[in-house]
Order: structure tokens, then sequence, then C-alpha cells
């Protein structure tokens, strides 16, 4: 096998190759590295670990040849740099964290470690997680794989895991983690053709990951393929006593999941998802999602999730009200930028004035303003107990014994790098309407590569779970990757 | 609800964020935007209804109170700007 089909397997191909010896865990590791380093014209990786990539394959060929394989043994895999990872730098795509090298290791990368995965490196992403295309990052944007039909323009990959995305679409990795907020998985797994699925809130740890707004964040991967997710999920989530909002739950068997189909279940279609100028073609493939969904042997049922549209205006109350909390940290004082001023004050303002961008700044202002004494009832009180609606809204779609609800996982398809430039901060964020309530309610949530739109660009459907049943959407997530068939990825005409 | 440039200076102090006064008039146009699209949660009747404080039910789990981590200060401010003998230092705040 040469070694660019290294790069081409999934992660559950690569992994049975591994273990029945068909090549090593350092000819897979060197392709993913060769991979990487004619890939920078995507921007993808911020940071590059070959040597740390080489290092583990060889501890990792040592186990296999002693019949000691872990369940990841040797697999190669990209990390968001929201992730703390030891003695690697950690920027979170912040200016104000430059040159940071945690002393400690996330739990959730440590997981993968743990289970015999090898580290390629860290990859871009929006400033502290914060965008839905991966421009906001102080490293300069993310070129996606993917171009329109007949067009060289480069487009987004979606954030703010977009880095995570365009790795796992353009062959960078054999799967990437991400985190999601208000869609930060899903929105750039649907832009990019990948499978991302953000679980149940407490699923995953949030110990070592940069924190934005810690009621919604999530961790979880981006891969090639339902499988795929399945698998490196398991590994990524359980318990920890670090973490007291993670749960002590058992990690189901998700890969076994995967193959369970869907006969008998319901799905529900929520009609307030039906939006204003919605493209005919996503509507089409909402449609034809739920149609696959039937023809595997499951009822298909209209529902109403009544506050959805009051959703994205909380989020965008609660999210910078946590952030604003959360960034507090980044004072000059204890790790990242420091401006010196004449003053303690002005050391804080004139640091953090230099080391934020644009959107970080807007967030934590607007988060500062809900929190302020006066409008604190206003605005932050009156969005949690929407919150509380719009999670009885879901409870009560279960209660009436549906099991999971099908989407489309975006508005549209990515658009161009720059093309939103000029628009006001709300269009943007009009990319999370169909994910934001799922952070907003804590379920789990998985985008599958449905197809294409008229342009050649991959279009994704969401699938929305009862809290810790990730299983039923990867057997939902299956059939309609089954139905649908692989995304053809795009060719390497980045290197 | 809108907000002024005097008010934006404001939120900008308390975010300890320094701005320009260039800065100001695209920074309320941009809150402004997002209040704005905000404004619409006010039409929804929340009587009775309780905020959310916990994403999934839960009891907080409570743990020996031990001590169980530490004795690394080196490490602690190793990617400190400025330290002296394991301490961090910030611009004289005491006359």
């Amino acid at each position: 096998m040469s070694t660019n089909d290294l790069t081409e397997l999934t992660l559950a191909e690569a992994r049975d190759g591994l273990r029945g010896k068909a090549f090593s865990a350092r000819e897979i590791a060197q392709a993913h590295i060769d991979a990487v380093a004619q890939a920078r014209a995507l921007n993808a990786y911020l940071v590059e670990t070959p040597e740390r990539a080489l290092a583990m394959a060889e501890v990792a060929d040592a186990k296999i040849a002693k019949g000691e394989a872990r369940p990841l043994e040797g697999l190669p895999l990209g990390i968001k740099d929201l992730f703390c990872t030891h003695d690697v730098p950690t920027t979170a795509g912040s200016r104000i964290l430059e040159g940071f090298r945690p002393h400690y290791e996330s739990t959730v990368s440590h997981n993968l470690w743990r289970d015999g995965a090898v580290m390629l490196g860290k990859l871009n992403l929006d400033e502290f997680a914060m965008g839905s295309s991966n421009e906001t990052s102080a490293y300069g944007p993310v070129v996606s794989p993917w171009r329109r039909r007949d067009s060289e323009a480069p487009l987004v990959p979606g954030g703010s895991s977009g880095g995570s995305a365009a790795a796992v679409a353009a062959r960078l990795c054999l799967g990437a983690t991400a985190t999601d907020t208000g869609g930060s998985i899903r929105q750039p797994a649907a832009f990019t053709g990948t499978v991302g699925i953000k679980p149940t809130y407490g699923r995953c740890s949030r110990w070592g990951i940069v924190a934005f707004a810690s009621s919604l964040d999530q961790a979880g991967p981006i891969t090639r393929t339902v499988r795929d997710a399945a698998i490196m999920l398991a590994s990524m989530a359980g318990h920890d006593p670090k973490d007291t909002t993670s749960v002590d739950l058992p990690v189901p068997d998700f890969e076994a999941a995967a193959g369970r189909g869907v006969r008998g279940l319901t799905i529900g279609l929520p009609k307030e998802y039906r939006v204003d100028g919605m493209p005919a073609e996503i509507e089409r493939l909402w449609q034809q999602g739920a149609e696959w969904l039937r023809a595997a042997g499951a009822r298909v049922v209209e529902v109403s999730l009544p506050h959805t549209r009051y959703a994205l205006p909380a989020y965008y109350i609660v999210a910078p009200a946590e952030a604003s909390s959360n960034l507090a940290r980044y004072d000059g004082v204890r790790y990242g930028l420091r401006v010196p001023a004449k003053d303690i004050v002005g050391m804080y303002e004139q640091t953090r004035a230099a080391g934020f961008g644009r959107e970080v700044k807007r967030r934590v202002m607007i988060g500062t303003y809900v929190l302020s004494a006066g409008y604190y009832d206003a605005y932050y009180v009156r969005a949690q107990k929407i919150r509380t609606l719009i999670k009885r809204d879901f409870e009560t779609v279960y209660a009436n014994g549906v099991d999971a609800i099908l989407t489309p996982a975006t508005p549209s398809a990515a658009f161009g790098i720059g093309e939103k430039q000029n628009a006001d901060p709300v269009e943007m964020y009009l990319n999370d309407v169909f994910t934001v309530t799922v952070n907003m309610a804590g379920l789990p949530g998985i985008a599958v590569p449905a197809g294409l739109d008229a342009q050649g660009l991959p279009l994704g459907l969401q699938l929305i779970g009862r809290p810790f049943d990730e299983e039923t959407l990867f057997a939902a997530g299956q059939v309609i990757e089954d139905a649908a068939g692989r995304v053809a990825l795009p060719r390497a005409w980045w290197r | 609800m809108s907000v002024d440039a005097q008010t934006v200076r404001r939120i900008a102090h308390l975010a300890r964020i320094a701005v320009s006064d260039a800065e100001v008039p695209p920074l309320q146009d941009e809150l402004n935007a997002i209040l704005a699209f905000v404004e619409q949660l006010g039409t929804v009747d929340v009587s009775g209804v309780e905020p959310m404080t916990s994403v999934t039910p839960m009891a907080m789990k409570s743990r020996e109170d031990a001590v169980t981590d530490g004795g690394y200060a080196r490490e602690i401010v190793f990617n400190a700007p400025l330290t002296e003998d394991n301490y961090f230092l910030v611009p004289k705040v005491v006359e």
C-alpha cells in the first residue's frame, strides 16, 4: 500500500490494518506527517508535532508486536488547539495565549493517549472558539479543502472547529478532537462533508479545555465516518473527578450501536426548523433524510419545539455572560501576553486590548453588560428561564415516544472567506440557528453528511437525541451515511 | 434597550479592555445590533418558570476534605510573564 493510501483509510480501517500488520504505526504516522507538511496552504495546523508522533508510533508498534494493542493504538489524530497539551503550545487561537506551554494535559487528550493514539499537532480554530467560520483566529483563517464547482475562491471550513474539520476532510489526520458551545463541531462537520458529534453535556470532561461558556461547552470528535466517530468518542468520554459536571455513567459500546439500525424507532421532524428563507435544496435534503430513515424501518412524525426561535437570542446572552467571566483570567499576570503600564488596571486594560481580537472583545463586553447591576434580571435571568422552556420542549417530545429528532445541520452550505466580513455580527450568528438549541438543552447532537448542493458543496443533516443516548444517534447516523453514500472528498489541490 | 458611547466606555472599563476613541462608534453599533437581536426575548411569557441552574439534573459530588494536589509552585508560575522566587509580579498596588 502506498503511503498516500494510508491517509485515505477510515479510522476503523486503519485500526484493523495495524492490528493485522498490513502496515506499521510508523508508516501511517509518517504518511500523515508528510500530508500535513504538504497542506500548509490550508492553515489547518497551528503546531505540527512530527517528532512526538514518531515517538508515539514507535511505542504503538511495540505494543502491537506484543499483542497488547490498546483501542486506538497507532492511530494519528489532530487536537483542536483549545485542549491543553503537555509542553506543546496551546493558544486557543488567541494572541493573548501566545507562547503558553501547559504543564498539564486535558483529560480528553490524555484519554486518547492512554488508548494508544498518536498526536500529529494542534489545529486552528476561531479565537477562544468564538466564531462560525474560523475567520476570528489570531493566526489567520483556515481554508476549506472544498471549493465550489468551477471556482478557486477560498471557502471557510466553518467554525469554531474549522482546523479540525478541514484536517479530517483533507486527510491530514484520521480524526480530530473538537468542541461545541453553540454548533462548533456540527456546523464545520456539515460544511466539510465530515461527521461530528457533540455528546450530552457531562459525557466528556471539560478539564484542561480552555473554557468559553462552561454550561454549554462539550468536547467531541470530527471524523470521516459515523463508525469512526463512535470509536473516538468511546475513548474521549468518561467520568473525571476533576470536572464536577462530568457524569459518573459507564461509556456504552458506541461502535456496536452504530450497527443497530432504526427499525421500530420514532424520529421527529420539528416544524419550527422550517425557517424563512431556507434554501429549497436544504428542505429537500431534510425530506430525503426522513425518507431514508422511514425506508430503514423508522416511524417519522412531525413534532413541535415551540421555543426554538428564542434559542439563538438567549444563547447570545448566556454564552457571552459566561465568557466574560471565564476570560477574566487573562490578565497579563499568570500566563501569556503582558503589556506594561504605569499601574495594574492600566496593565490589565492594555494587555486585554492588545491580546483579544474584535469578536472576543465584543462578546466579553456584551457579557459584562448583561451581568452588570440593573440588567442582570432583565437579560441573564430571563435568558436562563427561556433555557428552561427550550429544554422542556425537548422533554415533552421525548416523553411522547420520540427517540431522536432530525433537522438540517446548517441553513446553507459553506460561504467564501471574507464574504460576511461587512455583515453585522448577528448575520454570522445565524449559522448556528439549528445547532444552538441542543447546547441550550444539554442534549447530544450529530451532524452527518447527506448530499451536495448545486455548487458541489457538502450539506449535512443533524440528529438530536435524548440525554446520554448517543447510541441512537450513531445508529440513525449510520443509516443516513449508508443511504446517502460516503461523500467523495476533494482531491488534494493544495499540495 | 440600546447603549450610548458613554455606556460603551463604561462597559469596556468594567471588562478591563482599553478602547480608543476611534473604536467606540463601531463597538457601539455592534453591541446595539446584538442587543436589538436579543430584544425579542422580552415577548416570551416566563412567569412561573425557574431559571436553569444545572444543565443535567445531577447532585454535585463531594469528596473528602483533604489536600490532594500541590507542591509545585515552579510549574504554576512557569508561564507567567514576570516572576520572582515563584511569586507572580505585578505593578505596585499599595503605596
